[in-house]
């Protein structure tokens, strides 16, 4: 591991003066920490954040919930406002990592961990997200584990997160404070597309420190969270997927559906949710659903299964929950 | 650049004034500046659970965490379980089920066991648990989910998971 500078905020003012444009904050480490050994990540400077009052979990004005952005993983899925009210949140946290992992992870630094693409890790192989325009080779090499949605020739790297997949079908809201001050982003516009700048991950500008989660109030939907990996447990997804859906009299009045293990972000199937709302709540209306998912799906060399397994599951879920209403 | 920090770690009920690298994980902290080499490095990246200790109560992966970042904190390890009621109860009920075969992975699953029993009192749900809203009865597959994170290469998972259950049942 690289040298670098530890140091202590004691707000989060100080925190993001600290920092400054090339600083990184440092809360439970479970990524940062693992790349920096890696020296995949090399800052020169470290602002440890752990101890800075954020991570309570608080009720908003108006019935959302709000985290606080050093909520625990382990601590926000056991929270009993998040299980009674947002069940595929809690959800999607337990099944994400460890009981180890998630007792150090944290709301935040969940957001902003980064692919698991072997490619990224390797510091022998062609990363263009770790050394800009050094090109690609997940490409054309074992990329079973990569995105089938809206990649680009630079990058087809999958973002690893089971929560952000949640976040995307609440319609969260991200809150951060940056050098210029406080500013909210939807969670659905917080993480980018490769396109030609794959090492730019989020919106997250130098400096900007995320504060918090705010999860909307919550509706009448029935909801689960899917997902398959390698192993029972444990695993990152292949396909993970979101789905709150709102059936009343035989027809859907809502829906979300957001995908993981699939794409640079939490993907929103915002195509297949229109073939849902206004329709019957019928298995013909969830073919379409599921078809229309995947329908941009660009699969790779070894990852073809992916798209038709993402469409199963979607479909899938939409039956049961929909024999839940 | 890195520099020292004064760290004060407070292991197994006794305290320690470090100065450290901040690059040195908690995991080599207790192995090679403690001398606590009960604690085991496996992957050290945070995929094995062979390094699991309690800190503040809770089981973490020492090998990913920061000693800097354990400042103050009460750390418990393996060499406290001897004299820890429960502690005990999980060896003994280890060696009773044959829950290991060439040990390395022991120790991190018996902090594990003991933190995973906490969790589970204090009504913590699961991956595997079906109803979100009350609490779950210990049943295998949730204490097979709720030790995921220690795997045992030697495969003594099912010596591990009758030995968990013996100590619920006593």
């Amino acid at each position: 591991m690289r040298e670098f500078a530890y140091l202590r905020a004691a707000d989060v003012a100080e925190a993001v003066e600290l920092a400054g444009p090339q600083g990184k904050y440092l809360a439970g480490g479970t990524n940062l920490f693992d790349l920096m050994r890696e020296e995949v990540e090399r800052p020169e400077r470290v602002v440890d954040i752990s101890r800075l009052p954020l991570s309570a979990i608080e009720p908003l004005p108006g019935g959302g919930l709000r985290l606080g952005a050093l909520a625990r993983n382990a601590h926000v899925a056991a929270d009993d406002r998040v299980r009674r009210r947002y069940p595929v949140l809690a959800r999607a946290l337990l099944k994400g990592a460890s009981p180890q992992l998630r007792n150090r992870a944290t709301v935040g630094g969940n957001l902003v961990q980064r692919t698991r693409c072997r490619y990224f890790y390797d510091l022998t192989a062609a990363c263009n997200k770790r050394e800009p325009g050094a090109g690609c080779d997940a490409l054309g090499g074992f990329n079973r584990t990569h995105a089938i949605l809206g990649a680009s020739p630079n990058c087809v790297a999958v973002h690893p997160s089971d929560m952000c997949v949640a976040l995307a079908a609440l319609d969260a809201t991200v809150n951060l404070t940056g050098p210029d001050g406080e500013r909210s982003v939807p969670v659905t516009g917080f993480h980018l597309l490769p396109g030609g700048t794959p090492h730019v991950e989020t919106v997250l500008r130098n400096g900007d420190l995320i504060t918090s989660v705010d999860l909307p109030p919550e509706r009448p939907w029935h909801g689960d969270y899917v997902k398959v990996r390698d192993r029972a447990s444990y695993a990152f997804a292949l396909v993970s997927l979101a789905v709150l859906l709102d059936v009343r009299h035989g027809r859907t009045v809502a829906a979300r559906i957001a995908l993981g293990g699939v794409a640079h972000k939490p993907w929103r199937a915002y195509s297949a949710e229109e073939q849902l709302v206004g329709a019957a709540a019928d298995e013909a209306a969830f073919d379409r659903a599921a078809a229309a998912a995947v329908a941009e799906a660009r699969p790779l060399d070894h990852n073809a299964f992916k798209a038709e397994l993402a469409r199963r599951l979607v479909r899938r879920t939409l039956v049961e929950l929909a024999g839940q209403s | 650049m890195s520099g020292h920090i004064p760290v004060r770690l407070h292991v197994n009920g006794q305290a320690h004034d470090l100065s450290l690298d901040p690059r040195v994980t908690l995991l080599d902290c207790l192995r090679e500046h403690l001398g606590l080499t009960g604690t085991k490095k496996g992957c050290d990246q945070g995929a094995c659970g062979a390094c699991t200790v309690l800190a503040d109560g809770e089981r973490i992966n020492s090998c990913l965490t920061p000693a800097v970042q354990c400042d103050g904190m009460e750390i418990v390890t393996i060499e406290a379980m001897a004299n820890d009621e429960l502690g005990t109860r999980v060896q003994d009920a280890f060696l009773a089920h044959d829950g290991l075969q060439c040990g390395y992975c022991t120790s991190g699953q018996i902090c594990s066991v003991v933190a995973m029993l906490a969790e589970h009192r204090a009504g913590r749900p699961s991956a595997v648990t079906e109803d979100l809203t009350g609490p779950a009865p210990l049943t295998d597959v949730e204490i097979r989910e709720r030790m995921a994170g220690n795997l045992c290469r030697c495969g003594a998972y099912n010596g591990i998971v009758a030995a968990i259950r013996e100590v619920t049942r006593t």
